[in-house]
Order: C-alpha cells, then structure tokens, then sequence
C-alpha cells in the first residue's frame, strides 16, 4: 500500500508538472515552429504572468484564475504587437532562412534582458509566493494541495482547447499551412504577417496562462524566466520541431521523468533535463514525432 | 592614391600597435592600481570576445559554451592552484579546455543552426548545475577558495594571453585555414566539395578558441580568490562575447576588440551602482544592432568612411 501511494504520488505529481511543462513548450513550439524565432525570451512572459498575478492577488485580492483570464488576453496583444514591429522588420531584412533565425533568437535575447531588467527594477529580485486554495486533496491515499490539481485541470483543459482550435478552425489550418510552407501558403491566400504575428500572439498568451498556474503552485523571481525557457526547448525538442501533438505528449513525459527524479533527489532533476536533452540531439535530434 | 594609402597605412598601423603594447606594458608603473584592475577586465571580456570571433565569425556556428570553457580553466585553477606554480595552472587551465572543446566538437558539429546553438548553452548549463549539486552534496561546501595572485601578475599575465589571442586570430584570418573557415561559413557543402576536411577544420577551430578562454578562466580566479559554480559557468559568460562581437563587428579583426571594450567599460563603471540599468541598456542595444546595424560599429565606420571616399572618387 505504502508502494502504491508513493508510485502514485510520483505519477500524479509528474502529471502536474506535465500539464504546465506541456502548456509552456506549446506556445514555444509555436512561435518556432511557424514564425522560426527561438524565443529564449518565452520565460520572461510567464515571469510576467505569474508576478502580475502575485501582485494582483496580494495588492488586490484578485483570484489568481480570474488574473489567468485578463494575463492571456494582454500577452496576447504585446506578442503580437512585438512580432509586428521587431521581428516582422527583421524577417523583412535578412537574406536567408537561417540569417533570421540567428538574427531573431538573438534579438529575443535583447527582450529577455529588458523584460527581465524591467521586471527587476519593478519588483526587486526577492522570492515571492502566495497561498491559495491550499487545502489538501486525498486521492487514493496519495494527498495533494487543491491548487496543484486545478493547475493540472486548467493546463488540460488550456492546452485541448488549443488543440481543436487548430485542427479545426480556418485560422489554425492556416497556421499550419504556414507552418508547413510560408511561401505557398502566402500564395493561396494567407495573409503571412498576419499569421505569424499571430503565431507569435498565441505563444506569448500561453505563457499568459502559464505564469498565473505557476505562481499558485510555485514559488516566483524575477530571474524565473530562464528556467522555464530552457524546458520548454528541451519539450519542444523532445517532441519534434513543429509538432504541437509532439510538444503535448513531450510535455507530459518530461514532468513524470522529473517528478520520478526528484523522488529520488530533487536537486538532479534540472540535471536529468540536460542529459536526456543532449543525449536527444545526439542521437536523435528529430524527436518523437519529428519527420 | 589608394596604392600610397595601403603602403602608407600598414607600417603606420603596426608602429600603432606597437606603441599601444609599449604603453599597456608599463601602464603599471605610472597608472592607479585602480586602473590596472579596471584594464584586467576590460582586456579579459576582450580576449573572450575575440576568441568566440575566432570560430564563430567566420563559421556562422554561434557557439554558448564560452562559459563552460572559461568555467573549466577557473575550476583548474581551483584545484591545482595549491600544489603548482601559476604558469603551469593557467597551461594546465586551457589544455584542459582544449580536449574538452576538442571532444564536444567531434560529437557536436554535425548539429548545425539552432542545434548547435542549444547544444552548446545545454553543455555549459549541465556543467554549471552538475558541479552545483556535486558540491552542496558531496563535499559540502558551494564555493572554493583560491590561491591569490598579485594583481600586478595577472594583469601582465592577461596581457601576454591578449596579445597571444590577435596574433592567433590574425593569422587564422590570413592563412589558407582561415579561408578554409570563411568558406564553411559561406557553403558547407561546397566547401566539403573543393575538398576541405569541414569537420578537422571546425573542431580544430573550436577547440583553439576554447584554449584561450580556459586560460583566462585559469588566471581570473586567482584574482576573484573565492569561485562558486553560479561565477565560473555563468551563462553571462556566454552571451556577452556573442553581443560584444556583433556590437562591434564580426568582420574585422577590430570589430571585437573595440566591442569589448567598451562593453567591458560601461560594465565596470555601470554594474556596482545601477546592475538593471546596465543590464537593460544592455538588451535595447542588443535589439537596437540586430536592427539596424549588421555589421556591427566598424562595419558602419567602414562605410563612412568608404562613402565618404567614393564620393571624392566621383568629383575627381
């Protein structure tokens, strides 16, 4: 019995941290997967989500899913916009595929170091956290905080919504017509700018969603940013470049490997992230559902 | 004209040169201490600079493992500092980093692009957060302590290391290899085709930029006395080179040198009394280049420059 619970401890645990993990790589894969910008400034999105929820909910008393709803939303709108002005002006200028790539990830570095600065400068480099629903559910005998499991519900439910929006709408299917082949999907009638500006949008609006379900989990920084970045790659990676199916499951595996791990040492778990990421390159950099 | 400006130009330059080494040669016994300390960095950001430009320029491979290699040549001088004397540390130091470069560039540069991006910032995270937990579990202690050297030392150290890295790096440029690289950076497969050993040259390359960051690492730890991983691996280590580069320009051999330095000024005068300052002026500029600057503060010069003499071309 004592087995039992501590299997499922770890197992429900890794789905917690797979939802997020799942969210979180979603929105990345997106934004490189589509637009080909390698957004290391993915983090600082979330980091803003989370401390804009802190702040709400310590200053104001805002539920912190009612912040998840205006947080998405917001990001939203200043993905898109950034995608408008920056990177639309840096795909415009360089010559070739792989000058953009290089040119956006470092200018996403530029981002990185501003938002987080700003962020720094707003809300000093102290830990913050807060408690909400913090009562304690038993499953099984296994017991977990409530606001872990509504975490868990809302990445679920985030991420099939996201999911049908794709396959099934006329702007998903044009998403990954650009996806596919910007160029022939410009021919057939897609409006490129538009929809990778959007691209982007979606990937700052999941890290909308992801930083207020982080923040009632988690404790939070400012400097939080590049951690959640660097899993989200190795998520991304896991799964396959451009696969968002690749990206949900990858998300998933990468919380019960981490959750398994930290059973054992907590301290090894960023570790065990690192070698199953490099090992992954080297022998297969396609991922699980990369072609 | 332009025949006397290049025969004029090149004794010119190099008496410059020499003069700028005579200078920095005896700056310790006229300058303030405070001053020598604030050179030791400035030459150290552009030793690191100009080593990642070594690979990294002319291959388009944007390498982050500058910290990984920097890190090594610290924990080096960590551990052998006690029992050997300092030039054989700092050997010892980039030696070390050499065969690690030299093994993650056989593994590694078939990884192109993106690949080789995240690859090399994954190595140099997983040695950062590995030595991290090795330390707080297995020997208890985070940070190490290391043998002191006089400032005076390191700084004359440093230098020879600078000067060592520009006469590596001009004659990497100069040499067939260098042409060798540039051609990598230009077409892989063709450069495959005329018949370049591609992977002998990157990882050769690679591993000879890692040398001079291992070395460096190995003497900024005497100076620093105390290490911890989170100084040794930090990731700063390996974007700064990658800005500082691009700041000043990746084309010329002076691109990286002056985008260094004054890189490594403002951070020395910014970073004590407003660290988010510096840091944000540091991203804007980021942004700011990539946009509207490709080649960087010399490529804008050179164009200037070029421009203004086209123009007295055409009147004549």
């Amino acid at each position: 019995m004592r087995v039992f619970t501590s299997v499922l401890d770890v197992v429900i645990g890794g789905l917690i941290m797979g939802g997020i993990y799942a969210l979180i790589a979603v929105g990345l894969g997106l934004q490189y997967g589509v637009g080909r910008v390698l957004n290391v400034s993915h983090g600082e999105f979330i980091m803003i989500g989370a401390f804009a929820t802190w702040s709400l909910y310590t200053l104001l008393g805002v539920s912190p899913l009612v912040s998840l709803i205006l947080c998405g939303p917001v990001l939203f709108i200043i993905g898109f916009l950034i995608h408008r002005t920056l990177f639309q002006y840096l795909r415009g200028k360089s010559e070739s595929a792989g000058a953009f790539a290089d040119s956006s990830l470092l200018a996403s570095f530029g981002l990185l170091f501003i938002i987080q600065n700003l962020a720094l400068l707003i809300w000093k480099a102290d830990i913050r956290g807060y408690s909400y629903l913090n009562s304690s559910v038993s499953i099984f005998g296994a017991i977990f905080a409530a606001n872990r499991l509504v975490a868990l519900l809302f990445a679920v439910v985030i991420s099939l919504v996201f999911y049908v929006f794709l396959t099934r709408t006329r702007l998903g299917k044009a998403i990954r017509a650009a996806a596919e082949d910007p160029v022939t999907a410009q021919v057939m009638g897609v409006n490129i700018h538009r929809v990778l500006a959007i691209c982007f949008g979606l990937g700052a609006l999941m890290a909308g969603f992801a930083g207020p379900l982080i923040s009632m989990i988690y404790e939070i920084q400012p400097t939080m940013g590049l951690e959640y970045t660097i899993i989200a790659i190795i998520v991304v990676v896991l799964g396959g470049l451009g696969s968002i199916t690749g990206s949900l499951i990858g998300g998933f595996i990468l919380g019960l490997i981490g959750s398994v791990v930290t059973y054992f040492d907590p301290g090894l778990s960023l570790i065990a992230y690192y070698v199953i990421f490099i090992l992954l390159l080297l022998i297969r950099p396609t991922g699980i559902l990369g072609k | 004209m332009n025949r006397v400006g290049i025969i004029f130009k090149k004794p010119f330059s190099l008496g410059l040169l020499f003069l700028a080494l005579i200078l920095f040669a005896t700056a310790p016994f006229y300058v303030q201490p405070y001053l020598v300390i604030l050179l030791t960095s400035v030459f150290m950001y552009i030793i690191i600079t100009v080593s990642w430009t070594i690979f990294s320029g002319p291959t388009h491979y944007i390498s982050l493992a500058s910290a990984a290699f920097f890190g090594v040549g610290v924990y080096t001088s960590a551990l052998l500092g006690k029992a050997f004397p300092l030039p054989v540390v700092i050997i010892a130091g980039s030696l070390i980093s050499f065969v690690l470069a030299l093994c993650i560039g056989l593994l590694t540069l078939r990884l192109r692009g993106m690949y080789f991006i995240i690859f090399t910032f994954s190595i140099s995270e997983l040695m950062r957060n590995f030595l991290l937990w090795w330390e707080t579990t297995m020997t208890g202690t985070v940070g190490r302590w290391v043998v002191m050297v006089e400032h005076v030392t390191v700084y004359y150290v440093i230098l020879v290391i600078f000067v060592m890295v520009l006469l590596t790096a001009y004659l990497i440029r100069r040499s067939r290899f260098g042409l060798a690289l540039r051609s990598i950076g230009e077409q892989e497969e063709a450069a495959t085709h005329i018949g370049i050993n591609t992977t002998v040259v990157k990882t050769i390359t690679f591993a000879i930029s890692a040398f001079f960051m291992g070395a460096t690492g190995a003497i900024m730890a005497t100076k620093w006395k105390y290490i911890d991983p989170r100084i040794a691996f930090d990731p700063l280590l390996s974007f700064m080179p990658v800005l500082m580069a691009i700041f000043g320009g990746t084309g010329q051999l002076f691109g990286p040198v002056f985008g260094a330095a004054i890189f490594a000024y403002l951070e020395e005068i910014l970073t004590t009394k407003f660290p988010y300052y510096y840091m944000l002026l540091f991203g804007s500029i980021l942004i700011v280049v990539i946009l509207f600057l490709p080649h960087g503060m010399v490529g804008l010069v050179q164009k200037w420059w070029g421009g203004g003499l086209n123009r007295k071309n055409a009147n004549s």
